[in-house]
């Protein structure tokens, strides 16, 4: 469907740091776009990439960032369509140079990159050991030893600032998800933060776009109760916001999925607490009187969005080093499958603590009866188990312990134990949040090449 | 009796140790039945095996939906969680096999 006269399209071309790449480039390419907005960065991405970083001055921004930059960054130049993304993670400048040199050695030219700095807040934290987790109320202080990253979720305001360079590429760390679309809005109708509808209206087409193709179909579809047609060619959702702030939702044309009532009304309460209190950087949204309605095939309309003005503070992601998680897997079928798992359990666990290994946390599954919903009242007994066994602490020889005892018992558990996985150990990085006053954060805009 | 899912779809999402879920009416008569008897009690209780609570429950009548907000769920918060599905997408699906009275 045509975009409406005088409003703006925004497309999302990624959700997380491994989506799929191939529905980006039709967006682009089809969608008639004027911005193009990548999500990259979960939770605790930037707290790994950190990591990255230390070994690697140069790295440090999303894994897959010039594979997906490389699908999109000619189809977007060809077409005049701006890209913003926060695929820097720790390191948006190293992103911007990375880009601009795979450019050009595509022949693309010099590709001007607009980089947001400004939240990576570690240091000054570290002189704020007093501020109180959100949640658990605890100091920071216990927190310190073991920070490996700290970021302010940024908001549209320093993204508009980037945009404003002219640059056709602007690459941010921690940002929030729907500033990223709210940016370009903003850009385009010259929005300002004294008009809360229009606020409103960019931040609510953000949250519905920020998680690309949960909105036309993706994880939605439930054979012979939500159908979804050709979901192997799920297209991308876009939406048109009018100067009015008016707003319809849409998706590739001629791609799979479905963009109706029911796709966007899940993706509109995706993650969000509190309807009437939706904190972003930029407003506090609320959606108790929003209307969602269908107005034409695979085209929806959003209405009733308001908000109110921002907080003073930003939310601030703490991640640290958690210690390990240790794991093995092993598989029983047949007449008392879940019998046999459930020695074998019990003989690992014993096994381990003979060994003299302890664990702060231990968590026994039984994959086709408990492993996602617990047992409940009692499951029925399939026909096959996968017994999985995980525990925490604090050192990686007692994670690796327990993949090595359940593999062990292919020889040394219960009869017709098979399958077992090699043993895996994670290190954790978790994450808390604490609240920092906006004045104590300096934003910064650096362009990389020239226009 | 009327399963959830019979009338309703939804999805879970996570934030920390918490995790919503939203429960959407399909049409004007589910959404009454999930309004009277979808109550934050009963939904507790379906959960309370793998959930600590406590629990939020927010009505959105233009939207025919309600919104659960259960803190604890999440086997301590997805970046730390030693469960297979550390996010609870899957507990969506939990929500839609509660039974309720029907009309």
């Amino acid at each position: 469907m045509d975009k409406p006269s005088g409003a703006v399209r925004i497309g999302v071309g990624s959700s997380f740091a491994d989506d799929r790449i191939e529905p980006a480039v039709e967006i682009a390419e089809r969608g008639g776009l004027d911005y193009l907005a990548f999500e990259c960065l979960a939770e605790r991405t930037i707290a790994r990439e950190n990591l990255t970083r230390q070994k690697d001055p140069e790295k440090g921004y999303t894994p897959r960032l010039l594979e997906r930059m490389g699908a999109v960054l000619g189809p977007c130049l060809q077409r005049n369509i701006r890209i913003v993304t926060n695929m820097g993670a720790a390191n948006p400048l190293g992103a911007a140079r990375a880009v601009r040199s795979q450019a050009k050695a595509a022949g693309l030219g010099d590709v001007a990159c607009a980089v947001v700095l400004g939240d990576d807040v570690s240091e000054l934290l570290r002189g704020m050991p007093e501020l109180p987790i959100m949640e658990t109320g605890e100091p920071l202080e216990s927190l310190l030893p073991r920070m490996a990253s700290a970021n302010a979720y940024l908001g549209a305001d320093v993204l508009l600032q980037a945009l404003q360079t002219g640059a056709m590429v602007t690459i941010s760390g921690r940002v929030a998800d729907p500033s990223l679309f709210l940016a370009a809005a903003m850009h385009f109708h010259g929005w300002g933060y004294d008009d809360l509808p229009k606020l409103a209206a960019g931040t609510a087409a953000g949250h519905i776009l920020e998680c690309g193709t949960q909105a036309s179909g993706g994880c939605f579809a439930d054979p012979g109760k939500k159908e979804v047609t050709d979901l192997a060619g799920l297209g991308l959702p876009f939406a048109d916001l009018d100067a009015e702030g008016n707003i319809f939702i849409g998706k590739t044309p001629g791609s799979g999925g479905r963009v109706d009532v029911h796709t966007c009304t899940e993706q509109m309460l995706y993650e969000l607490h509190d309807p009437a209190a939706y904190f972003t950087p930029d407003c506090v949204l609320d959606i108790t009187d929003l209307e969602i309605s269908d107005v034409g095939p695979d085209r929806v309309r959003l209405r009733g969005a308001r908000a109110r003005p921002r907080t003073p503070t930003y939310k601030v992601t703490v991640g640290y080093h958690d210690g390990y998680i240790g794991e093995g897997q092993l598989s029983f079928a047949g007449i008392n499958a879940y019998g046999r798992a459930k020695l074998c359990a019990e003989v690992v666990l014993e096994r381990l603590k003979r060994r003299g290994f302890t664990y702060s946390e231990t968590r026994v599954d039984y994959i086709g009866m408990s492993s996602l919903h617990g047992m409940g009242e009692g499951r029925p007994e399939p026909y096959e188990v996968r017994l999985r066994i995980a525990v925490r602490t604090t050192d990686r020889k007692s994670a690796d312990a327990v993949g090595f005892e359940m593999r062990a018992c292919h020889v040394n558990g219960p009869t017709g134990a098979g399958g077992g996985s090699d043993p895996m150990v994670r290190e954790v990085l978790a994450v808390q949040s604490v609240l920092l006053p906006r004045a104590l954060v300096s934003t910064q805009v650096v362009l990389e090449g020239s226009l | 009796m009327v399963r959830v899912y019979d009338i309703a779809h939804g999805r879970a999402g996570d934030k920390g140790n918490t995790s919503n879920i939203s429960v959407i009416a399909y049409d004007e008569a589910g959404w009454t039945i999930i309004r009277e008897q979808l109550t934050g009690e009963r939904v507790m209780r379906h959960f309370a095996h793998i959930a600590t609570g406590p629990l939020k429950r927010y009505e959105l009548p233009k939207l025919r939906a309600l919104n659960f907000v259960i803190e604890g769920a999440l086997g301590g918060g997805v970046t730390r969680s030693l469960a297979q599905d550390a996010h609870g997408k899957s507990l969506s699906a939990l929500m839609m096999t509660i039974e309720l009275p029907g009309a």
